[in-house]
């Protein structure tokens, strides 16, 4: 009988080995699918992780998914440590797009090199507010993030909405909802010429390094990780709980804010209906499968971006249906999860014997 | 005619989905499980529950098959959440994602065909009452049996010693292990629960409320559910209340622009979000009302090691 | 690009290997390859899935001329973008885009791929390598208000909203005109869900509307879920995009829908024989064969069936505008003179209601 055992300290070994065991059995489930749908495995394969990467613009494209990913997963992250459940990314992604744009709006055609300096700024600030408000709930009313920032989602889709078919709608676009283009002042410059991938990546990266030495080497970041592994030794200590809320809060919303704002003034470079296919959401799983980690995030954010071109890849290429892909993302990620049990615990055989109850058993909680 | 007894029908039609996945979901969560793929069995259940009546003509098959398939996809959260101790948001979160690729893969089939809608029941004497015959007696079974799963739930998590077992085990599921209750057990049954109540809730939407299978059909009413299950502070009569407020609000925008009311659509759109918002803040003015009411072990993993 | 330049050089040097010269043209085997990228899934029961239908029609009839490409579920974010591009590069040379929101994304890949034909639906923005092609929607709502306008007993319609985008308004105001040319007396009640696509709110808005004292119900939005109410409470509803009788036998009276068959194929055909060109704006509706009124229901009274053939036939003919003035707007303002015709301007910016609807456009 095989069972599992808590290992005295996470190894190290493995939590280089899980993601290989995870591709191991998503290799294996892979095959049998796609075989099962009669199409052939080793094609598959290679239109997911391989062709969408095969091209300077693939890499380019892969980059531009990953910024957004890997902004609102470093907010995120470094909430789900300190214990905020902050859900709602997608909203304060939303209101950076928002703010960023209106000050985009308010330049114009004007041509000042400040314009793009304050979008970004802009983008933050609006993240921010957007995330102060569960942060005040809940620090004020003890109103639970969880809620908050969900409902703030919808909330914030629907003031773009209005302001695109209304007060910001374009006047040259035949009343259809979306704003004015942005000037090149207002647009963010490529970083890799033929593709479309931003500087934003760029700061994204510098950001999780930030993250890193912020998490690693100071004083908040110790507090806040104290407050998600054991609240009552940071009450103990004295640290601030609200002041944990607001920080993880705060930066959350400065990272998803810019990841709007990034969106507007790179690619999409207007205000329209939708700016995000939902990166608020994924970077959820993104933070998890970065095991909360920085640099683990900006290695979820890669595999995620992937995992989205390599969808579009297997349709355009083999006629999957968008709905494999959902199946395929799902599987993967649980695998992902799965095979990360092993960084903590170790399968040993075991006797089966009789249990006594009596004797107190070991026993251990952990916040992951 | 009168509008107002219609509007409270349609908003009880709407409200019976989300109870069923909150009410669910509440039982899990006060075990101190947060499984956030409720919208993905939600899917699943819809699709199962539509293709199951389809073929057989029974809506009872239909449910029942709705909240097996769920409960099967909730397994596979159960195994890997509560056995190989994952990230509950993200596995829930994968789930959901999973669920969604899934119920559209399977159900490809089953779009634009029609089933026969569950009707209404009809109890002799009061049904034909005027006004109080429309208001209440003149829904379809689901519609009652969800008040039933609502006294059976409360009564269960406050009444039964199986539920202050379960309510133990999510305040602290050591302390619970310690002295002999079976934690795995508890929060597989919990777990296994909310799954099939969350798979009803998606066949109710596939056979009663807009009897049909699209992908993505529930829109994001797991969110929603989810949502109630703070916003009752994991209390039955406050989710119960909260479902049907917000499919009131939800339906009071509508009415209100009927009217022509000149505000923008969109603020009128935002209405049920606010409002939810705004009522959980009144409920929490008091700071101990969500510390005292939040399961204390939820969302964590708990592993013994006997 | 690579597997297709390998094919290329590989008959070529077949053909000077046979001492052949090289003909000009390449060879013909190799079929045009055409493709799709959808909003929706294709199975969603009204606008992708006529779309998708049409592509498949398309298939059928071109055999092996053809092959096709389908991408679905991509969203109008900076994604769609990548999509248009992959397809240009991996060897697509005619794209059909159906949705609005595709608009800028394809004017930049156009300009990269001058080779590539480009076709986008309900757009404003051509090229030389793009043309634009849209529904006369407003023909099939015209019908439906004539049949709505005969057959209500309350005077009030029902239409339920998703975006108020001028070809949306155009459907509105459209099926108030059609009402009102054989019943002044109608009111047109709108209610706008904000959404595409929840069948759960257009259920509610239906009610709403059936409660408020529509018994004439039209949609703009994606579901079935304002017939199935209509039939549940008895009164009549209109489909879109796809005839939707399944989900209400006794309640839909009849629909605006799509064929988009003829078109793709016609499209198709132009670019197989060289004399397709961009910068077109093309707009198809009954007499093209590209908007068809779903089957009527059975329930209606031959006299207000002999009213509809005599509009369908006028508008088919060209002796109907739908848009035809005298138009007032609902606060009275005349915005097109008696005997004149909307301005394509007007026309495609669309934003006010006609007199005879209720509230103010939302802004």
């Amino acid at each position: 009988m095989l069972k599992l055992e808590r290992r005295a300290t996470p190894s190290s070994i493995m939590s280089v080995a899980s993601p290989l065991l995870a591709a191991v059995g998503m290799l294996i489930t892979g095959f049998v699918l796609f075989k099962v749908l009669g199409k052939d495995p080793v094609e598959a394969f290679y239109l997911f992780f391989v062709k969408p990467v095969s091209t300077t613009y693939g890499i380019g494209e892969l980059l531009l998914k990953t910024t957004p990913l890997l902004l609102c997963g470093l907010g995120l992250a470094l909430g789900f440590r300190a214990n905020v459940w902050n859900i709602g990314a997608e909203g304060q992604l939303t209101m950076g797009a928002i703010a960023g744009g209106g000050v985009a709006l308010w330049f114009g055609d004007s041509e000042s090199a400040f314009a793009l300096p304050l979008m970004l700024l802009a983008g933050v600030l609006g993240g921010m507010a957007w995330a102060a408000i569960p942060a005040f709930l809940r620090t004020r009313f003890n109103t639970n993030e969880i809620l908050v920032t969900l409902m703030l989602v919808y909330i914030s889709q629907l003031v773009l909405s209005w302001l695109v078919h209304g007060p910001w709608r374009d006047p040259q676009g035949l009343n259809y909802p979306q704003s004015q283009g942005f000037g090149d002042a207002e647009t963010m410059s490529i970083l890799i010429s033929g593709t479309r991938v931003t500087w934003g990546i760029v700061y994204a990266l510098g950001l999780a390094l930030v993250a890193w030495i912020f998490s690693q080497k100071t004083f908040a970041g110790f507090r806040m990780q104290v407050a998600g592994l054991a609240p009552a030794a940071a009450a103990y200590a004295g640290f601030s709980e609200k002041r944990n809320i607001w920080i993880a809060l705060m930066i959350c919303g400065a990272t998803a804010g810019l990841a709007g704002v990034c969106e507007v003034a790179g690619p999409i470079g207007r205000l329209q209906q939708q700016i995000s296919p939902g990166y608020g959401f994924a970077a959820i799983i993104v933070a998890w499968i970065g095991r909360l980690h920085p640099i683990g995030v900006v290695f979820g954010a890669l595999l995620m971006s992937l995992l989205y071109l390599g969808g579009e890849a297997a349709q355009m290429g083999m006629g999957l249906p968008s709905a494999i892909t959902g199946l395929f993302q799902g599987l993967l990620l649980f695998y992902l999860l799965a095979a990360d049990l092993f960084i903590t615990f170790r399968l040993k055989r075991v006797a089966p014997v009789e249990v006594n109850t009596l004797k107190p058993p070991v026993r251990a909680e952990t916040a992951a | 005619m009168n509008p107002i007894v219609p509007m409270i029908a349609s908003t009880v039609v709407a409200a019976t989905p989300l109870i069923y996945a909150a009410l669910g979901e509440t039982v899990v969560e006060r075990s101190g499980v947060l499984n956030l793929g409720i919208e993905g069995m939600m899917l699943i259940g819809a699709v199962t529950g539509f293709a199951t009546t389809y073929a057989t003509g029974s809506a009872a098959l239909g449910f029942l098959a709705a909240a097996c398939a769920a409960v099967a996809l909730s397994l596979l959260f159960g195994f890997l959440t509560l056995n190989l101790q994952t990230n509950q948001v993200a596995t829930g979160l994968a789930l959901t994602l999973f669920g969604i690729g899934l119920s559209a893969f399977v159900g490809y089939n089953y779009a634009g065909l029609p089933v026969n809608r569950l009707t209404p029941i009809t109890i002799p004497g009061l049904t034909a009452i005027p006004v109080v015959g429309d208001l209440l007696f003149h829904y379809d079974i689901m519609v009652y049996l969800s008040i039933a799963l609502f006294v059976g739930v409360q009564w269960f998590l406050t009444k039964s010693r199986t539920g202050l077992t379960l309510r133990a085990i999510g305040e602290s599921p050591s302390v619970a292990h310690s002295i002999g209750k079976s934690v795995l057990k508890t929060r597989y049954l919990a777990v296994m629960f909310g799954g099939a109540m969350a798979g009803i809730a998606g066949a109710y939407l596939s056979l009663v409320q807009t009897p049909m299978w699209v992908e993505g059909m529930s829109a994001g009413k797991g969110w929603i559910a989810l949502a109630l299950v703070v916003f009752g502070t994991w209390k039955p009569t406050r989710i119960v209340v909260g479902a049907y407020l917000f499919g009131g609000v939800t339906q009071f925008q509508l009415f209100a622009q009927g009217f022509g009311l000149p505000i923008p659509t969109e603020f009128l759109s935002m209405l049920p979000y606010a409002a939810t918002i705004i009522v959980l803040v009144i409920i929490c003015r008091d700071p101990k009302t969500i510390l005292l009411n939040q399961p204390a072990s939820l969302g964590r993993s708990f592993h013994s090691a006997a | 690009m690579q597997r297709r330049t390998f094919l290329k050089v590989w008959s070529m040097s077949i053909a000077v290997g046979l001492g052949v010269a090289a003909p000009a043209a390449a060879p013909a085997a190799e079929p045009l390859k055409v493709a799709f990228v959808y909003l929706g899934p294709r199975s969603d029961g009204g606008w992708t899935q006529q779309h998708d239908l049409a592509r498949l029609a398309l298939e059928k009839a071109m055999g092996s001329a053809i092959k096709t490409t389908f991408v679905e579920n991509v969203p109008e974010t900076a994604d769609s973008e990548r999509v248009f591009r992959q397809l240009a590069a991996d060897g697509n040379k005619l794209i059909f885009a159906t949705s609005f929101g595709y608009m800028e994304p394809l004017q930049k890949v156009a300009k990269l791929f001058p080779d590539v034909k480009f076709e986008h639906v309900n757009g404003f923005k051509t090229a030389a390598n793009i043309t634009v092609y849209e529904p006369r929607f407003e023909e099939g709502f015209y019908l439906i208000g004539t049949i709505a306008g005969l057959m209500t007993k309350t005077n009030t319609l029902g239409f339920i909203g998703s975006f108020p985008i001028p070809s949306v308004m155009r459907n509105i105001n459209a099926m108030a005109l059609g009402a009102q040319a054989v019943n002044p007396k109608i009111k047109v009640k709108p209610i706008w869900v904000n959404t595409w696509y929840d069948p759960g709110k257009e259920r509610q808005a239906a009610d709403t509307l059936i409660a408020q004292g529509a018994d004439n119900v039209a949609q703009n939005t994606d579901s079935p879920a304002s017939i199935q109410a209509a039939q549940e409470k008895g009164t009549y509803a209109f489909s879109i995009d796809a005839d939707m009788s399944s989900f209400g036998k006794k309640a839909q009276l009849s629909g605006s829908t799509e064929d988009w068959s003829g078109y793709y194929i016609d499209e198709t055909k132009k670019v197989l024989d060289g004399t397709w060109t961009g910068n077109r704006r093309i707009r198809w509706g009954l007499k093209e064969g590209l908007v068809v009124m779903a089957p009527l229901n059975p329930d209606i009274p031959p006299e207000v069936v002999k009213v509809f053939e005599e509009k369908k036939a006028a508008i088919i003919a060209g002796t109907l505008n739908p848009f035809a003035g005298p138009i007032k707007d609902n606060t009275g303002k005349e915005m097109v003179p008696a005997g004149g015709k909307m301005s394509e301007a007007t026309f495609s910016s669309l934003n006010w209601y006609v007199e005879g609807v209720e509230g103010t456009v939302p802004k």
